[in-house]
């Protein structure tokens, strides 16, 4: 293998992720479906293959079939590109993290900087989907999207900084492997602290309940995709999913010791895959419990609390470090 | 007010001709009547609550305005009328008084043709802007024909 | 007749209250008649600037049958079973305005158990459509995909205990035709006293169940509090009820104040707030769900034995001759006082049968108090003044 073009290296694995991706995401729309029925005392998609398995392929052909709608009114080009702009960085964000000790797409040494940039980019496709539309509750959505995402993506990334901090590098491998004794969320105050921050800037910036105000279907009917149809839909469907997946795997990656569990070293992946759905459940657990705030007051929470408190924590980190090095070596 | 101090009062008003319908009080007035009394009503006997308003065609009789308020302390009662003269589609509009007049004038206005002077947007509310023919009134037939919509 | 010309000009809506213009731009906003949060047919054409909505113009008629019309045309024996359809959620309620109506312009006396049982099924139905209210007002609040769905389904499960009642009671979940002139149709069924009593104790427990849930959310709070005040004046002005009026500080029950159908021989309270705003209103409702499970249990405890209906037999279905005069039944529905001004002529059909609805009276206070809110707002608003389009449009 190791004699081969390493372009050719990149193709193959690149290609691999992203047909596991697909698989995944689709399985984890099932998931999630099955643990939203139960809470509300249902059995969620039961019928098409057993227990309802076959669900995310019938989901699937079905968007392949339906018509391709087009707005009379709506900038094609614009239009018809938002879908691909939107989903690429969501998918792009997969590409930095390690499955496992060198099982990885592209292990910069930049990582996490690399998935904190991209990951924002999908604001770009959002907003262009919001605009083509030339619909007044796409543009009304897309507005707050913008708004919303800026707003969030900041305390994510000073959330995100907490583990950089504690590994010393912003390589992805690197946090993981600092995580052989300790992970980081067991570190007293400051990991629980980043995880939570983590976790609750992730739901706010991937528009998930309660902040899902840019698609608040009772008010905005479906915001910024209001006019998405077939592929496209199921393009954006998927990136919202790839991206919620790929924070959830982001998070487990910095405070839940990506691989590390008991078990022989070909369990790490297993182990990564499992953190990586709990994050997800807790975070679909929140969706289906909680009802929306107002796009108002979820500014004034990213401001005025969650902002100034991750940037207080990542400076008690940094103290944190230089004590104990100061302290120990 | 008491229940009794209200119907002294009632009976001292000007032209007014007091009846019953079980508990409540039946009060007929002049057109000219109309907002006068029902300012009447809201200041000085305290019938602050609105209940509704609407109109009744009695054909050869001319049309009639009731609407119905109430003293929410005392529990009273009171179902104010008015009857429009012979061929007269107007009538004074509450909406000065009572807020909640509005609606109940344009739906009056929609079924019946009554025109409320004063009323600050008088148009249609049920029926569609481009209805012609005003539905309960008793020369209008009811299955009166009226495309698209039947 | 000519064809009719194209879609009229609402682009200049007459506005109630429009706010001073701050300089931004203004966008004209229809939240349709097609809208998951509409409560069924409504249209608001918003006028916004920024997020906020300076001016509503509310649009109704979509479901417009003209009830008002059709009573002049259908015997009192034959319209009690239309009339459910106004107010389809609380059918029990509406229909007994209309027959109250007519029996007491026809001084038809109505038997005690069937005065009981009137009492119970309408309480019952204020339970069942209270359910529903929550259940619409946490969804539009929470999206159909998210918390307001958890709590929809939850309060669904509940309803349809209720529907079950009444299924087996009348025949008919929803729309009933089970008041009648002189008394009420069906008696109850072996056992329905026994199943009712499980019915309501479940419920009261699960009522507890959903106020710690939502109560105890600070989401809930932020979405409620502050939002959508009616101030007592506004509301005794516009002629709002039910629970919208009492959480303004008006003590007016029709209940109590002017006691229908045997309602004097219970003891229950009416909750009142003065905050008048979304989270009152909420308060109130949740009290008015254990009174009226208080008002079940002295029925099911003191149900009098007798006929259900002063007319019974053939008589039930054959004309009644309703004298000349007039009447107005007014009867507190789950949303206010449904009211029925029957005008009769001594025949089998009414002269002029004037159909108050509630929620048409609740909906008009809307253009005062939206303007100054933001869009969010107007669901949260408008979930809890709980309209029901058959008895807005009739």
């Amino acid at each position: 293998m190791s004699n081969l073009h390493p372009a050719l290296i990149g193709l193959i694995s690149g290609g691999v992720l992203l047909g596991a991706l697909a698989g995944l995401v689709a399985y984890v729309t099932l998931l999630e479906r099955k643990f939203a029925a139960r809470l509300q005392s249902r059995v969620g998609p039961y019928r098409v293959g057993p227990h309802g398995l076959l669900q995310p392929i019938a989901d699937a052909v079905k968007l392949l079939l339906k018509e391709d709608l087009v707005p009379a009114e709506a900038d094609r080009r614009i239009f018809n590109l938002a879908p691909v702009v939107f989903l690429v960085p969501c998918l792009l964000i997969f590409a930095t993290i390690p499955f496992a000790p060198g099982l990885g797409v592209a292990d910069l040494n930049i990582g996490i900087l690399f998935f904190m940039a991209v990951s924002s980019m999908e604001i770009v496709g959002l907003f262009m989907a919001g605009w083509s539309s030339n619909n007044k509750y796409a543009l009304l959505s897309a507005m707050r999207a913008v708004n919303q995402i800026i707003s969030y993506d900041l305390p994510f990334i000073m959330a995100a900084l907490v583990p950089v901090l504690l590994a010393g590098s912003l390589r992805l491998s690197d946090i993981a492997a600092a995580q052989e004794g300790l992970w980081f969320v067991f570190y007293p105050v400051i990991g629980q602290l980043g995880f939570l921050a983590f976790v609750i800037a992730s739901v706010a910036a991937e528009n998930r309940v309660p902040f899902d105000i840019l698609e608040a279907e009772s008010e905005l009917v479906a915001g910024f995709r209001v006019e998405y149809s077939g592929m496209k839909f199921a393009l954006i469907q998927l990136g919202e999913y790839a991206h919620v997946l790929g924070t959830s795997f982001l998070g487990a990656l910095l405070f839940l010791g990506a691989w590390s569990g008991p078990g022989p070293a070909w369990l790490g992946p297993g182990w990564f895959l499992l953190k990586a759905l709990g994050i997800f459940l807790l975070i679909t657990w929140v969706r289906w419990s909680f009802i929306r705030i107002r796009v108002d007051q979820i500014l004034q929470i990213s401001w005025k609390v969650l902002l100034p408190l991750t940037v207080l924590l990542v400076a008690a980190t940094a103290i944190t470090i230089v004590l104990r090095g100061a302290s120990g070596g | 007010m008491t229940d009794a101090d209200i119907r002294a009062r009632i009976a001292e008003f000007p032209d007014a001709v007091v009846g019953a319908i079980d508990a409540a009080i039946v009060v007929t007035v002049p057109v000219a009547q109309w907002a006068v009394f029902a300012r009447f009503a809201k200041d000085t006997l305290g019938c602050t609550y609105f209940s509704f308003l609407s109109a009744v065609d009695w054909k050869d009789d001319n049309l009639e305005v009731v609407a119905w308020i109430d003293q929410p302390d005392s529990g009273t009662a009171v179902l104010m009328r008015t009857r429009l003269g012979v061929g007269v589609t107007t009538c004074p509009s509450l909406v000065p008084v009572y807020r909640g007049a509005e609606w109940m004038e344009r739906e009056c206005f929609d079924m019946f043709g009554i025109h409320f002077d004063g009323h600050p947007d008088l148009r249609r509310m049920l029926l569609p802007d481009d209805w012609v023919g005003h539905p309960l009134l008793k020369s209008y037939a009811v299955d009166t024909p009226y495309p698209p919509y039947r | 007749m000519s064809a009719p010309s194209p879609m009229p000009a609402d682009l200049n809506p007459r506005l109630v209250k429009t706010l001073d213009y701050t300089g931004s731009e203004r966008l004209t906003m229809n939240m349709g008649p097609q809208h998951p949060s509409a409560h069924g047919v409504f249209r608001a054409i918003l006028t916004l600037e920024g997020e906020q909505v300076v001016a509503v113009d509310a649009v109704i008629g979509y479901l417009h049958r003209c009830h008002e019309k059709l009573a002049e045309t259908l015997t009192y024996a034959q319209y009690p079973s239309i009339a459910s359809k106004t107010d389809y959620v609380a059918a029990m309620t509406s229909e007994l305005a209309y027959v109250m109506a007519a029996e007491r312009l026809a001084k038809i006396e109505v038997p005690k158990r069937a005065e009981y049982l009137r009492v119970a099924v309408a309480e019952l139905q204020r339970v069942a459509s209270h359910c529903l209210w929550l259940g619409t007002w946490c969804m539009d609040m929470g999206g159909a995909l998210g918390g307001g769905a958890t709590v929809f389904l939850y309060c669904i499960r509940e309803r349809e205990l209720v529907l079950d009642l009444f299924e087996s009671l009348t025949g008919a979940r929803l729309l009933y035709g089970f008041h009648q002139v002189g008394g009420v149709r069906y008696d109850v069924p072996e056992g329905w006293a026994a199943e009712c009593r499980k019915t309501i104790d479940l419920i009261e427990s699960r009522i507890l169940e959903y106020e710690a849930m939502l109560e105890d959310n600070t989401f809930f709070r932020m979405r409620t509090e502050g939002v959508g005040v009616i101030s007592r004046e506004l509301a005794l002005d516009v002629g709002i009820g039910g629970p919208l009026l009492r959480a303004s500080g008006v003590a007016f029950d029709l209940r109590r104040a002017q006691p229908y159908s045997s309602y004097q021989d219970f003891d229950f309270n009416v909750p009142v707030e003065t905050a008048g705003d979304c989270f009152a209103r909420y308060q109130v409702r949740m009290v008015e769900f254990r009174e009226s499970i208080k008002i079940v249990r002295q029925i099911l405890d003191g149900l009098p034995e007798g006929p259900i209906s002063s007319r019974p037999g053939l008589k039930s279905v054959a004309q009644v001759r309703v004298p000349k005069g007039e009447m107005y039944a007014r009867v507190e529905g789950p949303r206010g006082e449904v009211g029925c001004y029957l005008i009769g002529d001594g025949g089998a059909k009414p002269y002029r049968m004037k159909w108050r609805g509630a929620s048409f009276s609740n909906l008009a206070v809307l253009p005062h108090i939206i303007p100054g809110h933001s869009v969010a707002d107007v669901v949260a608003i408008m979930g809890s003044v709980d309209p029901v389009f058959g008895e807005v449009d009739r």
